[in-house]
């Protein structure tokens, strides 16, 4: 069991009648990289200005390696952060731009010149010393603003959405590049996106959140295959989400059709989101498979087919490698192993519900 | 895109302009500065600004105008940094409060000053209502000081609000990231980021300054002679155009040193360079 390195403990804030974040609880571990995924507004960057020191919490606590630092303003905690908008020092060179944490600090100026050498190694971008920081491109400036961060020996780095304003295969690579700074460093990454590739693909642990309220904490592949429930089901990746009634454990009934599953410990006829990834329909012959239907709509993605089949009433979203035609008649056939069996929003979300 | 013909037919009115009203009348002070009643050419007129008399109200009016310049950027940097920290909580009022100076006639506002300083003026009336000895405030060099600061204050808050409300929160945010304290992150970074506004703001306040004689001639009471008082008396009162135009020829070439010195200390005229 890796160790607690960050505590929230029932973070509550608000913005004027806004309420950001309901009692938020969540566990950060040393050297992990975790990230806080969700749409805007739902509290992510909230929560990591909280944990900066940047926003005070309302309610609750900030614990850092068992030590309440709730009220201690951003420059006394030994936590750095990497902003959007990268915010450069524009009158500094990189150097003087990576020098300044180690200046304030107070450190001699032999270990900070081989400080400034190591980041810059770090962030690949050694010989850059003496450049003008307004002349580096986005990715370059980004990098700068990563090297100038990690140079503080932080236990922890914020990145806000810091990858949002880079071209895509820039963003690609920086990906990677996070993920090995994360490793080559120890520091625990805390990471804020909107973007759910960028979570998956990067991340040891995924906080998914909406209006404000943590919806699943788990690994890329926990979140994606067993969603808790129907907004993070059609939050990460596509989703076909149907009403459906669990009959008895393994026995779901859905568009009037009783349905295998491996899903239990529901009550007997009990209301339940059940959910089915569209990679996860296999196209059959008509009357093949459980549901027959007719083709409405063909798109090719380059990789796959997103193929949209009306049957029963219902809109199936289906990514297939082999094409069709619109207006062919085909039937859907899905493994039980393939059926995610969500339970309905209770209390606490039915209020998320209502807000939306 | 205009093209090179429209652009030149379009810039005509303003050379016009440019030519009789700047260029021509610069031309004739310039003339009338370097030559003596007769005609000709003599820097006799220039040299008279070591005689005591002027060489006393050039200093002392360089002098003034460095206090004012002084006063008004230790009075702005903390108010800017305050409407800036209200600008973003949507109180943009205040700052109009501080332009308000502005549409007032400024000697209106000095004769105020006089009503306030001079011997029987408000503040002596308040003296005496405590039994305190009358101050004597009206046509010294502080009272001056304070009609430039008054009147120029706007012309150093203007500029410094504008560079320091373009600083980037985040930016400072970072600072304080990365470890420094308010005192740190104000000399580190927000005081060379609004360099460039301080900058234009002492050229803003120092040239009025420097070439005033309403506010010195109603707050001095005409015993504290600076260099505009002398050029207006030569105009007005012993008709020596020659020696006039001379004093402000030399008063020009200390402006032009002033901007020249400023120039070299601003960081964005150093970006262009390389």
């Amino acid at each position: 069991m890796k160790r607690e390195l960050i505590h929230l403990e029932n973070v509550g804030k608000s913005f004027g009648s806004l309420r950001v974040l309901d009692e938020v609880d969540l566990s950060i571990y040393e050297s992990e990289f975790i990230t806080l995924l969700g749409p805007s507004g739902c509290g992510k960057t909230t929560m990591l200005r909280i944990i900066g020191g940047f926003e005070m919490p309302d309610t609750g606590k900030v614990i850092f390696d068992g030590k309440d630092i709730t009220k201690l303003p951003p420059n006394k905690r030994p936590i750095n952060t990497v902003f959007q908008k990268y915010s450069l020092f524009s009158h500094m060179s990189v150097e003087e731009n990576i020098a300044f944490g180690p200046n304030i600090a107070g450190k001699s100026s032999d270990y900070i010149k081989d400080k400034i050498k190591y980041a810059l190694k770090l962030v690949n971008l050694e010989g850059y010393e003496k450049n003008d920081v307004t002349k580096l491109s986005g990715g370059q400036q980004q990098r700068i603003a990563i090297a100038r961060a990690v140079v503080n020996e932080p236990k922890v780095l914020l990145l806000d959405e810091p990858l949002s304003a880079l071209d895509l295969k820039l963003r690609r690579n920086m990906r990677r590049e996070l993920v090995r700074i994360n490793k080559e460093t120890g520091i625990t990454f805390i990471f804020v996106t909107h973007d759910q590739e960028e979570a998956l693909s990067m991340s040891d642990r995924v906080v998914v959140m909406n209006q404000g309220y943590i919806q699943q904490v788990g690994t890329p592949e926990n979140v994606y295959n067993e969603p808790e429930n129907a907004f993070v089901a059609d939050f990460i990746g596509d989703s076909n989400i149907i009403d459906g009634i669990m009959v008895r454990d393994k026995l779901v009934k859905i568009f009037g059709r009783e349905y295998p599953c491996v899903d239990g410990g529901f009550p007997e006829n009990c209301p339940v989101d059940v959910q089915i990834r569209p990679e996860d329909i296999i196209l059959a012959a008509p009357h093949e498979g459980v549901f027959t239907g007719v083709v409405t709509r063909a798109v090719f993605w380059g990789m796959s087919y997103d193929i949209n089949v009306e049957a029963d009433g219902f809109e199936w979203l289906i990514q297939s490698t082999t094409a069709r035609k619109v207006g062919e008649e085909v039937s859907l056939h899905v493994k039980p192993e393939n059926i995610q069996i969500m339970s309905k929003p209770q209390s606490e979300d039915e209020e998320v519900a209502q807000n939306d | 895109m205009i093209n090179r013909l429209t652009r030149n037919v379009l810039m005509t009115p303003f050379l016009i302009w440019a030519g009789l009203f700047i260029f021509i009348p610069l031309v004739y002070i310039i003339w009338f500065g370097v030559t003596d009643k007769a005609g000709n050419f003599s820097l006799d007129n220039m040299a008279m600004i070591f005689e005591k008399g002027f060489w006393n109200a050039l200093t002392l009016s360089v002098w003034l105008a460095f206090v004012s310049t002084v006063v008004c950027l230790i009075l702005a940097y903390p108010l800017c940094l305050i409407l800036t920290e209200r600008q973003r909580d949507n109180t943009t009022i205040i700052s109009l409060l501080f332009i308000l100076p502005l549409w007032m006639n400024s000697l209106l506002s000095t004769m105020a000053w006089q009503t306030i300083l001079e011997g029987n003026g408000i503040i002596n009336q308040f003296m005496r209502l405590f039994d305190l000895p009358a101050l004597q405030m009206i046509n010294t060099e502080g009272a001056i000081v304070v009609g430039m600061v008054y009147n120029y204050l706007p012309y150093m808050v203007l500029p410094l609000f504008i560079t320091l409300s373009k600083i980037d929160r985040s930016i400072l945010e970072a600072a304080h990231d990365l470890g420094a304290n308010s005192w740190q992150t104000f000399y580190r970074v927000i005081l060379p980021l609004s360099l460039p506004g301080a900058v234009s703001g002492i050229t803003m306040v120092f040239i009025p300054a420097l070439t005033t004689f309403v506010i010195s001639a109603m707050l001095g009471g005409g015993k504290l002679l600076l260099i505009g008082n002398i050029i207006e008396q030569e105009f007005t009162f012993q008709y020596d155009w020659h020696l006039g135009c001379a004093l402000s020829v030399i008063l020009m070439i200390f402006i032009i040193l002033n901007m020249l010195l400023t120039a070299a200390f601003d960081p964005i005229k150093e970006e262009e360079k390389d």
